[in-house]
């Protein structure tokens, strides 16, 4: 399971017809677009405009009502049990508030990122990890430039280490596409801007594909290939981020 | 603009001035049911004093057995508690929402733990004694079910209150139930756990005193034996070495809580 198949022909992330009601609200109508291998696309739209859920809706974090996902050349709907938590595995996620386990030490949140792929409980704490996956873990906070605090316990981390923490879980993964949802939101404009430069660099230095969402407009354009904005449900943006500029982007929210 | 100011009271509806009729009727009756009265209490004074006088000083003509038997009645509470809460851990992930396999299973498990907590340890201890004789194993027995009644109830709501963050960030990572439940929903629940566990053991300490009355081991009997055969200065000494059990078990759980914490 380990050995990443060979690249598929098709687009790495291919969503079709996606739609999703909430009691009387329905938040996404129908919206297609796919991205292919290597790309980073921002989504960007104002609250309530389905950017969270269009990417839980991915991972069938959230079951759309409607439409088709195809990840990794995977229907993802078709998936049983076992099938999505295979992909799930080799997807890595960053959530907005970085969701690390507060009472565990970074290390051990970073090898969490191994669960999908470890033995059983070999990856549920470093104490039960064996030698390989605890070094492939030191890596990753090493190259988030944490591998000095790896005991510290995560809820004594600041925001940014705390996220960078969360990169390196995923960048556990070995994932081949990667979700952002918001992830420097939480952070002050500098720390936000260190962490998203991090996550950027490394993205682009594993030729990862990356779909983050984002409310800072410059963010997405700097840091995007491509730039997909949606309103109420719809997307009414997909253009090249070279092509783009904060004042248009920002117009979209009016 | 408003310019009355408002009654200093609400008027009662109907029903719930019927309501309170009602309790207040009903107190009236339960206080002559139970034949609560202050002349027998008055005239059953000088019993009382006579009592505390029989009392003191309090005999240590017994006070090895004594002291064994209080032993045997702390590793009673000791060893029910380690395996109730060993074992209410697997029935209170059952008794959770969000965790529970199947909403018939988390419905057993909800009335199952229910049930051990509705019926009294004394119950159990009786039905123990029946079952697998006099002595303090049926006590252990008997504390085992109380703490998966009491225990489980709690880590449930422990697990259900636990952040759902972490739960979801581990989902999105392909993590099964049982990796959800150790690295995300356990850790964030110990705290908790760890409170609900020491607090358990209190209260196993005080009611195994009680087990004993019923032949279920420990220093009840003890208690019995003497206030049967009016050697009232040895029960002193039971009470007097029940209270410094419980005084101690109750400082340590407090100074232990404070550290794990």
């Amino acid at each position: 399971m380990d050995a990443a198949p060979a690249q598929a022909a098709g687009p790495e992330l291919e969503v079709a017809g996606v739609a999703k009601r909430f009691a009387a609200t329905q938040v996404l109508h129908g919206v297609d677009f796919s991205v292919p291998a290597g790309q980073a696309v921002a989504l960007i739209g104002a609250n309530g405009a389905g950017k969270s859920t269009l990417l839980r809706c991915c991972l069938r974090l959230i079951e759309p009502d409607a439409g088709t996902i195809r990840l990794l050349g995977r229907d993802v709907r078709a998936l049983d049990p076992a099938g999505l938590r295979a992909l799930r595995a080799e997807i890595g996620f960053v959530f907005q508030k970085h969701n690390l386990v507060g009472r565990l030490s970074a290390l051990s949140n970073v090898l969490h990122g191994a669960i999908g792929r470890a033995p059983f409980a070999r990856a549920w704490f470093q104490s039960l990890a064996p030698r390989a996956l605890r070094e492939e873990a030191m890596e990753c906070l090493h190259r988030v430039g944490l591998a000095a605090i790896a005991e510290r316990r995560a809820d004594r981390l600041s925001g940014g280490q705390s996220q960078r923490v969360a990169i390196a879980r995923a960048l556990m993964q070995r994932p081949r596409l990667m979700f952002a949802d918001e992830p420097v939101a939480s952070l002050d404009p500098a720390a936000g801007e260190e962490v998203m430069a991090l996550f950027l660099d490394l993205i682009r230095r594993q030729g990862l594909t990356l779909l983050f969402t984002s409310h800072d407009l410059a963010h997405a354009i700097a840091f995007a290939d491509r730039v997909i904005a949606l309103r109420a449900g719809r997307i009414v943006l997909d253009a090249p981020a070279a092509t783009l500029d904060v004042a248009q982007l920002r117009a979209l929210y009016d | 603009m408003r310019t009355s100011v408002p009654p200093r009271f609400e008027q009662p509806g109907i029903l719930a001035f019927a309501a309170w009729l009602a309790v207040v009727a009903f107190f009236v009756v339960a206080l002559s049911g139970t034949k609560a009265s202050l002349g027998d209490l008055v005239s059953g004074a000088p019993q009382i004093v006579r009592l505390v006088g029989e009392m003191l000083p309090p005999s240590t003509a017994r006070l090895g057995p004594v002291g064994w038997a209080l032993l045997e009645t702390f590793q009673m509470a000791f060893v029910g508690t380690v395996f109730g809460v060993l074992f209410s851990v697997p029935l209170a992930v059952l008794a959770t929402r969000h965790l529970s396999p199947h909403p018939a299973v988390y419905h057993a498990a909800r009335t199952a733990i229910a049930f051990f907590r509705t019926v009294p340890d004394l119950v159990w201890a009786l039905l123990f004694v029946v079952s697998v004789g006099l002595g303090p194993f049926a006590g252990v027995l008997a504390i085992i079910v109380d703490k998966l009644g009491f225990c489980g109830r709690f880590f449930a709501e422990a697990m259900e209150e636990a952040d759902r963050g972490p739960q979801e960030a581990l989902s999105a990572i392909g993590a099964r139930r049982s990796a959800l439940v150790a690295c995300a929903v356990l850790p964030a629940a110990m705290p908790s756990f760890v409170a609900t566990s020491l607090f358990s053991l209190e209260k196993a300490t005080r009611s195994s005193v009680v087990l004993g009355l019923v032949g279920a081991g420990g220093i009840g009997i003890e208690l019995k034996v003497a206030m049967d055969l009016f050697s009232y200065d040895e029960a002193a000494t039971i009470i007097l070495a029940i209270f410094a059990l419980v005084l101690v078990v109750e400082r340590a759980s407090a100074w232990l809580r404070g550290r794990m914490i």
